[in-house]
């Protein structure tokens, strides 16, 4: 019952436009609109929730009790924040490319928004199950380069420049090792659809099969989002907030919450590829299968913040040297050893 | 051929990492350094010029406001210079309790030092920790004389006032506490494999152009210099206690760091060495109320906790000093920036000034 609630309620919405006897066609409209709907509002949820639990995990960290005024324990702190800053005046820099500067914050949330199209949040919950799922994955992620380098640009400030210039060289470098570490996944599954990732992992999750790539993933997993300890591009103590340094108000929100939505889709995608997805561990299949997604991704999520409020930052030069000269080569050897293992494998006859 | 040109960059003097409002102005093919030229006086307050205008009491809560992290240390520099000057004895206890407070003001700037470093190689838990432990400090500073920061406790002859008696219980406990602390702070921070990475090799100063530019305090002992005025020119007690003088090897940003955590485990041992032998008696020795040293000058220094802390004071034998001016170890420390930061990264930039540990208050006086 609670397992099929949101399966059964687009059923449910279908059946009932059907027997109004509205031609499919307007079902399906209907039924994406609801869909898109339903993830602007998870996205929305999340990241109010997940800045909260930033806040409250960094304070916990620190010896600190974190935001505890806004709400019951506080839980009202990001929504407070948010009105804040959107009562904020836009200031724009004399100097600022105007329109490329107010563009790029909303922008920036347009590549989140389409990746979360091939998530799957439980079983036959992908709002588009697409037969190359993995591989759109990527291309729509590395559009966010573009963005934040136009950001940057745009500010006409010099350390926005400097900042701009680090998240081109840093995603573009670290999307290399990422792709070719999520290789040996898609090699032992022949497919880059997300339900048949997921559906390989019955008997066991690919973390056991690839660690590996799974570390691979999660260190290049983690400059892309630029979260310390590779959070160069915004590196607060050299170059203060980077491409964001000249935005104020909602503007600076924008790209705030952008970042946690980022963290969002990484999080859901080392779930998917490497701990099963939503299937459930130890047969508790009582648990229905979203709650298991969320909670795994929660994980993920739980494991970056962990990494932020422990690390120093790296510096560019380290950075680059050890995107191309530790994590590609060793992503290389990981899927010409997956592939031997599975010419062994078959070889054997299994 | 793309043509390229050198961007200029202000850092500062609004800037997170500068410690205040300092200015560095960098020269940069990309991100590399080609000069940065330091600018400081934004914070310039005339402090020299307003003794002369005060009597040499008055003078001591403008000491505070040098180093404002170790106003303990400035306040004995200051009453210690005019002592010598006129020839004051301080009672025995006094002493002790100055060396008490000094080495406390001495951890509570290196817990400052240590604590920004983490936060300027972008580690901020690391920071949380050390303020945690900082404000122990404040706590025990609010017992002795109920101010926090700007002091204002030493007095010319003696301290302002004896020892409450709860501080004494209160400094064991956190004497017995701080060692396990500063384990906490290596596990976190020096023995990070990316700190060690940022941080070695990296800013190297040879300790020969150390001295030359007058570097001193755990900055030049970092580069291998034993120069620690506590051991090699001993004032007030400090001859009595045993401690060691922690040196580095290369004299990079990591052995800047490291001697500072290592001092800290050298002060708590003065500290408890000093509690132990605390004598009984007055803590402030017989000075007329009005204080009018013999015209003449004196020069007195002491082991501060950015360097040497001096002070040169001019009498015309009149109430008021004639001159003061004061050796900030901050200053003189600053003097080598521009060569040390060339050829490194901006971010480097930032590791090597937190290294240098630098006191806004004390760079402009």
């Amino acid at each position: 019952m609670v397992e099929n609630i949101f399966v059964g309620f687009a059923e449910w919405l279908r059946s009932l436009l059907a027997a109004a006897g509205l031609p499919a066609l307007f079902g399906d409209i209907v039924l994406m609109i609801v869909k898109v709907a339903g993830i602007l509002a998870f996205i929305a949820i999340s990241v109010l929730w997940i800045v909260y639990m930033e806040r409250k995990m960094a304070a916990y960290f620190q010896a600190r009790i974190g935001p505890n005024r806004v709400g019951p324990r506080g839980l009202l702190q990001t929504a407070a924040d948010m009105g804040k800053l959107i009562s904020k005046e836009i200031i724009i820099p004399r100097a600022a490319d105007k329109i490329v500067f107010l563009l790029m914050p909303v922008l920036i949330f347009v590549p989140s928004l389409l990746l979360f199209a091939v998530v799957p949040f439980g079983k036959n919950m992908i709002a588009v199950d697409l037969n190359v799922g993995v591989f759109y994955f990527f291309a729509v992620a590395s559009v966010s380069t573009i963005i934040f380098w136009a950001g940057g640009w745009a500010s006409a400030n010099k350390y926005a420049l400097i900042g701009a210039m680090r998240a081109v060289a840093q995603m573009i470098s670290y999307e290399v090792p990422m792709v070719l570490a999520i290789l040996g996944v898609i090699m032992i599954v022949g497919s880059m659809k997300m339900s048949d990732i997921i559906n390989a992992q019955q008997n066991v999750w690919f973390i056991f099969t690839q660690p590996v790539a799974f570390i691979i993933y999660v260190i290049a997993a983690t400059a892309e989002t630029n979260r310390t300890p590779f959070d160069l591009l915004e590196g607060e103590s050299e170059i203060i907030a980077g491409p964001f340094i000249e935005y104020g108000g909602m503007g600076f929100a924008m790209w705030f919450l952008a970042e946690y939505a980022n963290l969002i889709l990484v999080s859901v995608l080392a779930t998917t590829l490497f701990l099963g997805g939503w299937l459930a561990p130890f047969g508790l299949t009582f648990i229905p299968s979203w709650v298991w997604f969320l909670l795994k991704i929660y994980f993920m999520i739980w494991v970056f913040m962990w990494f932020r409020w422990t690390y120093p930052r790296i510096r560019v030069d380290q950075l680059m040297n050890f995107g191309w000269k530790v994590l590609v080569p060793l992503s290389l050897a990981n899927i010409f050893v997956t592939g031997i293992g599975m010419f062994i494998y078959r070889a054997i006859g299994w | 051929m793309l043509r390229t040109e050198e961007i200029t960059l202000n850092m500062g003097p609004q800037h997170p990492s500068t410690h205040g409002v300092f200015h560095v102005v960098l020269k940069m093919d990309h991100e590399v350094i080609t000069e940065a030229r330091p600018i400081c006086g934004y914070l310039h307050r005339g402090i020299e010029k307003l003794a002369e205008a005060r009597t040499y009491t008055q003078f001591i809560p403008y000491t505070d406001r040098l180093d404002y992290l170790a106003a303990m240390l400035n306040n004995t520099g200051y009453v210690q210079a005019v002592e010598k000057l006129m020839e004051i004895e301080v009672p025995e206890r006094a002493e002790y309790i100055r060396v008490i407070c000094c080495e406390l003001s001495r951890i509570a700037s290196h817990l400052i030092a240590v604590g920004t470093y983490s936060v300027d190689i972008g580690g901020i838990t690391g920071f949380m920790y050390c303020l945690r432990d900082r404000e122990r400090i404040m706590d025990l500073f609010e017992m002795v004389c109920g101010s926090r920061l700007t002091l204002s406790y030493m007095r010319i002859g003696g301290v302002a006032e004896d020892l409450p008696d709860e501080f004494i219980p209160a400094l064991c406990q956190f004497l017995d506490e701080m060692p396990s602390r500063l384990d906490e702070y290596d596990g976190l921070i020096t023995g990070n494999e990316i700190f060690q990475a940022r941080t070695k090799h990296v800013g190297l100063l040879d300790p020969g152009v150390a001295i030359n530019y007058g570097i001193s305090g755990p900055n030049l002992r970092a580069s291998g210099v034993f120069w620690d005025l506590r051991k090699n020119r001993p004032y007030s007690v400090y001859d009595r206690f045993d401690f060691e003088v922690p040196l580095g090897k290369r004299g990079d940003c990591f052995d800047r760091f490291t001697c500072r955590i290592k001092e800290m485990r050298q002060s708590l041992k003065i500290i408890r060495q000093a509690v132990e032998q605390l004598p009984e008696g007055p803590v402030m020795a017989k000075v007329p109320k009005v204080l009018k040293p013999p015209a003449g000058d004196v020069y007195h220094e002491i082991e501060g906790a950015k360097g040497i802390l001096g002070y040169y004071v001019v009498s015309d034998g009149s109430n008021k000093p004639y001159r003061i001016h004061v050796r900030r170890p901050s200053f003189i420390n600053l003097g080598f920036l521009n060569e040390l930061c060339k050829g490194w990264k901006i971010a480097d930039v930032v590791a090597i000034l937190g290294s240098l540990d630098i006191v806004l208050g004390e760079v402009d006086c």
